[in-house]
């Protein structure tokens, strides 16, 4: 009886203390969503006069918005080559033996070992070496090129569930390795790579470090607050950033989502 | 199976792809590292200056020691925060189990550079821990030193990595056959002996992961210092931009990311080994 109650008083520890580990992680975001809605600005205690001025602001803020347009369209061009390389890249792991294999499998995934500033450096070198201005197009080959490893890395582990028995028959039946292609793998790969890209959109959204480099004059959202976070504080990226919050919060749950369905 | 033009059709785009965005890039970081700048020109001869320098200057080794120490107490921190509520997601949570671990989950989508500006909105001088205060009367003046220092850079990186660092240790806790702890109990053994004995060594292996993470993505982070970090938080990385931006000094900052690289990759390599040998399979 009194080991019971002790195993209970112990887990009750256990229980408080992993309630304070969760208050910790979620305190900055709740105070970031808060003071979204305060008038006097980001600072004192306690937050008064809630007002949706700050959203209103946000919504005639030109810069922010072609800077949420500029990571829109750079977020779905990384989407676009991550998958258009990584498919090959784990069909040819998967299938393929060739020379440097395992030189390549660990290649791929540097980028998302390494600290993002020696990507990003390494690829500012190459652009400047080519003679290639900095533009979005240097960004979005950055984040193509730091991404495949997501989508190889999810498109392997499709793979290794699919069932190879579905290709086979197909090509013993005479189709083409083309036509096997667009009719049995890719719609058994559809899964992982939904997940791959939505994972792709919102890991470029946010990112930062390979950007900083290979930004050219128009910036990304997460640059464009960089860039005002240096002139002072506004509880206007407190409503920006709260809009991103919400929003990433919904494709990852659709991501997990699909994840456990698969 | 495949035929030679299905192999070609899926090795060459992304091996021509991977070799002309990641080796020739990264090939051309080793060769900035060994030529010099000089009155504005990048020379193109080979030599060791840039790592003679490096080690020369007391500056840089003091600042890459500073890093790693910053880098250390973030793992440290990550790893007294993470394990504990791991533990507790995998065995203590009975039903709730998967909306918690969700809710880890969740802070980690958060953008980095969001949450760095929210702990800068919390620590400020004028800041919400600040007006907390006065508002309780604890401090009459706002307190300076919660912002630009060592402290608010840990504090920063260890929120952002803490969720990384659940994650491995998470999911080798769950992959502990759950007959060998009630083994445990029934032979006797008190719940602490059995964590420590069979619980905690078999989960070394996501401890070491999780740890690996916290440390690698600290040591080479340049924004938190930027944000929140102030002269006494600078880092390593910090160097590297400065010395790409106004000091224009290329291969100086070339041969300290190579430095930093090899340290990772070493750490890395390190890490597998170790692993290999404690996963008992």
């Amino acid at each position: 009886m009194s080991g019971q109650s002790s195993v209970r008083r112990r887990f009750g520890w256990l229980a408080t203390y992993a309630a304070g580990v969760f208050a910790f992680l979620y305190l900055p975001i709740v105070v970031l969503i808060l003071y979204s809605f305060n008038r006097e600005g980001v600072g004192g205690f306690p937050p008064r006069h809630l007002t949706l001025d700050w959203y209103r602001m946000l919504a005639s803020d030109g810069a922010i918005l072609d800077a949420v347009v500029n990571s829109l369209l750079v977020a779905l061009a990384a989407v676009a080559i991550a998958l258009a390389l990584g498919l090959p890249a784990a069909l040819a792991l998967d299938r393929v033996a060739f020379p440097g294999k395992a030189l390549f499998r660990r290649l791929v995934l540097l980028p998302l070992i390494l600290p993002g500033i020696i990507t990003g450096l390494s690829l500012l070198m190459l652009a400047v070496f080519a003679g290639m201005k900095l533009s979005l197009l240097t960004v979005i080959i950055g984040h193509g090129t730091a991404l495949i490893s997501v989508g190889t890395t999810e498109i392997s582990a499709g793979l290794q569930k699919m069932d190879r028995a579905q290709e086979e028959a197909s090509l013993d039946l005479g189709a083409s390795y083309w036509r096997t292609f667009w009719r049995v793998t890719l719609p058994n790969l559809r899964l992982p790579l939904v997940a791959a890209g939505l994972l792709i959109f919102t890991l470029s959204m946010d990112e930062i470090a390979v950007s900083f480099f290979l930004i050219g004059r128009d910036n990304t959202l997460p640059l464009e607050i960089w860039g005002r976070l240096r002139r002072g504080l506004t509880p206007e990226i407190n409503a920006v950033s709260t809009i991103i919050f919400l929003a990433s919060v919904g494709l990852i749950l659709v991501w997990y989502r699909l994840r456990t369905r698969s | 199976m495949y035929s030679r033009a299905y192999k070609l059709a899926v090795a060459i785009p992304p091996l021509l792809w991977v070799t002309l965005f990641l080796l020739v890039p990264y090939a051309l970081l080793l060769s900035y590292s060994f030529w010099t700048v000089s009155s504005g020109t990048i020379m193109r001869q080979w030599n060791l200056e840039n790592y003679r320098d490096l080690g020369r200057n007391w500056m840089y080794l003091q600042v890459l020691f500073r890093s790693m120490k910053i880098a250390g107490a973030v793992t440290m921190l990550a790893l007294v925060l993470g394990y504990p509520l791991a533990y507790y997601l995998s065995f203590h949570a009975g039903a709730r189990k998967d909306l918690l671990y969700q809710l880890v989950i969740v802070p980690l989508w958060v953008s980095y550079l969001v949450r760095g500006y929210a702990w800068k909105t919390i620590l400020g001088s004028d800041g919400v821990l600040n007006g907390f205060l006065q508002y309780l009367h604890l401090v009459r003046e706002p307190v300076g030193f919660f912002l630009y220092s060592p402290f608010a850079v840990v504090l920063v990186l260890t929120h952002i990595y803490t969720p990384f660092t659940l994650l491995p240790i998470y999911a080798s806790l769950e992959h502990i056959p759950r007959h060998l702890v009630e083994a445990s109990q029934d032979l006797g053994a008190s719940p602490r002996v059995t964590f420590w004995r069979v619980i905690f060594p078999l989960s070394l292996p996501g401890l070491l992961a999780g740890a690996t993470f916290a440390f690698v993505l600290t040591l080479g982070d340049f924004l938190a210092p930027l944000l929140v970090g102030g002269a006494s938080g600078i880092m390593i990385s910090n160097i590297v931009v400065s010395l790409f931006g106004a000091a224009f000094d290329w291969p100086l900052g070339a041969a300290i990311s190579v430095c930093i690289m090899l340290l990772v990759l070493g750490m890395l390599f390190a890490v597998e080994r170790t692993e290999k040998k404690w996963t008992f399979t």
